[in-house]
């Protein structure tokens, strides 16, 4: 469960500070399926990155299950990602030099995960996104929308709590966007929370509950 | 995390730029090659010199005319000595017990003729048991026969340049060779023996002792040589020697007595600092090995920005960037210095071929040193792109592509 409270974000920008979310309350559910919208620039990547832990509010508080995460240290906060959250990426950010097996692996590798273990459990990330008989294909190998199943299996892996999405299918033709959409759609029938963020309102609509932000503030909920 | 999984992540990355990675380990490589290379040299040359004065034999003490504070230098004088003399040798010989072989040498330079062909050359004063003293060999005829020091025959022994130069196609053996004003017939011919402690011993004629007075106008000796009946005399004979000497010169001691193991412990020292100053030159190379392995971890963390950012992403610790990264320039480091090390063995036994006189021998604080200075070089060099690495922001290392 995800409890953001009075959170604001302030970079910094030459003299001026830019206010990148201003006061921003929301809470999601265990298992829900939220989608982030808004123009470029609107603060829904930033949103989704705080929800990450991948970036420190300016003020106000996160819980994440309960557990306030606001003022951990990098160590504390990478052990949070590696546990309860999952990253999917426009640009998939595989690593290029390892083949897919590999790649979904990565995160077990350096959570100390023994050899067995990791190599069962990629196993079953790659079939759980339909790609076993692609393990060992180098990114360069594979197709955006394989790329993107990967990363896919790779943010699943550890078994997270939450799948963060930003704009995972901004770099894909329609038909395999959809596609990726659909198991993401999946993996949330699963019981994972997921959250997306996109600027295609046909993704979108497809959520049960949409957040609409502008200027670093939410401006629209709707909920189905 | 496992150590191997480490490992082999950083192999990976290495792998992932082939070209730029041996080309530092190539840098690593050089260094401790020419490391450990230069100080197989030294070794060896320390090794040689040593044993080229061993050969002198461990039982010898040298009488030099003169005092000097130092031992192992050339010996600067000091007041006005009395001369050495024959007669001193005569004392030595029948008053100090417990020595095998006494033998003097007096020095000088001259030109000795034979028919048309001349050379200036090395022209020494000094007795039969000369030969056993300086380990000499007899190639033709004999060496200077035993007798009275006191009578000059005029008969000589020459090396095998002489030999060549005046005797080209002829048996010198009985020939008359003009040394300076005087005409000695030649007895005897040396084994090539090459450069030995500062002689040239096939540039050489050895005359009688007398004679050589005679040649060179002089009467008193420019070294005298005592052979110890064993090395655990040496020192009795060498007190007994100097007490003899100071009787027989006014009470003063105005000698210098050199023994080998002196010199020994002089070349042994000098050496040891000389490879130590080859070794350090050559560590030059590897700072500059080290700095060219932080160039490439620079490259390779700037080039791999936006997967640092996913391994922030999917949780990976900072320090295990850093270990990361630390482990890779590790490598390249441990991977350069064991290809330098191979290198180098090859090259020292290919120097063994060519140079056999030279007995190079890698020491082995040698190895362990190049190896250990290798991997710190890394590690030292590895440390800041590791770091920067960590501290990058997530955020901003994903955006970049």
């Amino acid at each position: 469960m995800i409890q953001l409270t009075d959170i604001c974000r302030n970079f910094q920008v030459g003299e001026e500070t830019v206010h990148a979310l201003k006061n921003i309350n929301l809470e999601i559910n265990d298992g829900e399926y939220i989608t982030l919208m808004g123009p470029s620039g609107s603060g829904k990547s930033t949103l989704l990155n705080v929800m990450g832990c991948l970036d420190h509010p300016s003020s106000g508080t996160y819980l994440l299950d309960g557990k306030d995460v606001t003022n951990l240290s990098e160590t504390e906060l990478s052990l949070i990602r590696r546990n309860h959250i999952g990253f999917i990426f426009q640009f998939f950010h595989l690593v290029p030099r390892l083949d897919a097996a590999s790649n979904v692996e990565l995160p077990m590798v350096f959570a100390g995960i023994g050899r067995a273990e990791r190599k069962q459990r990629v196993q079953k990330a790659l079939n759980s996104v339909g790609l076993s008989h692609r393990a060992r294909h180098k990114p360069n190998q594979l197709s955006g929308g394989e790329r993107q199943r990967v990363a896919i299996a790779r943010a699943v892996v550890m078994g997270p709590s939450v799948l963060l999405a930003d704009e995972p299918t901004g770099n894909l033709d329609t038909h395999s966007g959809s596609e990726i959409i659909q198991l993401i759609e999946e993996m949330n029938r699963a019981g994972l929370t997921v959250v997306i963020v996109t600027h295609d309102p046909s993704i979108g609509e497809r959520a049960r509950r949409r957040v609409s932000l502008r200027d670093g503030a939410i401006v629209e909920e709707i909920r189905k | 995390m496992n150590p191997l999984d480490m490992l082999m992540f950083a192999l990976n990355a290495l792998r992932g730029h082939k070209l730029r990675s041996v080309l530092s380990m190539i840098g690593v490589a050089i260094g401790v090659t020419s490391v450990v290379l230069l100080t197989a040299l030294g070794e060896g040359a320390r090794v040689y010199v040593t044993g080229e004065l061993a050969t002198l034999g461990s039982n010898l003490v040298v009488v030099l005319p003169g005092r000097t504070e130092t031992t192992g230098a050339m010996p600067a004088l000091v007041g006005t000595p009395h001369d050495l003399t024959l007669e001193d040798l005569a004392a030595i010989r029948t008053r100090v017990p417990r020595i095998r072989r006494t033998s003097p040498l007096t020095f000088g330079q001259a030109l000795v003729s034979f028919r048309s062909l001349s050379r200036n050359t090395n022209v020494i004063g000094t007795t039969s048991e000369f030969e056993t003293i300086r380990r000499l060999k007899i190639s033709r005829g004999s060496f200077l026969p035993t007798g009275d020091p006191q009578r000059g025959s005029p008969i000589c022994v020459i090396g095998t340049l002489i030999q060549k130069e005046l005797f080209p196609n002829l048996n010198p053996l009985g020939q008359v060779l003009h040394v300076g004003a005087y005409r000695f017939r030649i007895i005897g011919v040396l084994e090539p023996k090459g450069q030995s402690v500062g002689f040239d011993l096939d540039d050489m004629v050895l005359i009688p002792v007398a004679s050589a007075m005679k040649v060179f106008n002089v009467t008193s000796l420019f070294r005298i040589f005592i052979e110890a009946d064993s090395y655990s005399e040496l020192e009795s004979v060498k007190r007994n020697v100097l007490n003899i000497l100071k009787e027989r010169h006014n009470d003063e001691n105005d000698v210098t007595l050199i023994t080998q193991d002196s010199v020994l412990a002089s070349f042994n020292k000098i050496f040891r600092a000389l490879t130590l100053a080859l070794a350090g030159i050559a560590g030059i190379s590897l700072t500059v090995a080290g700095i060219g392995i932080m160039n490439v971890m620079l490259v390779s963390v700037s080039e791999r920005t936006p997967e640092i950012g996913l391994l922030k992403a999917i949780g990976v610790k900072p320090r295990q960037v850093v270990l990361a990264f630390l482990t890779e320039a590790s490598l390249l480091s441990l991977l350069g210095g064991i290809t330098g090390l191979i290198s180098a063995q090859f090259l020292v036994r290919l120097s063994l071929k060519l140079f056999p006189k030279l007995p190079a021998a890698v020491p082995d604080w040698a190895i362990v040193t190049a190896l250990g200075v290798a991997l710190g070089v890394g590690i030292t060099f590895g440390v800041w792109p590791a770091r920067r690495a960590s501290k990058m922001d997530p955020i901003q290392a994903l955006a970049r592509r």
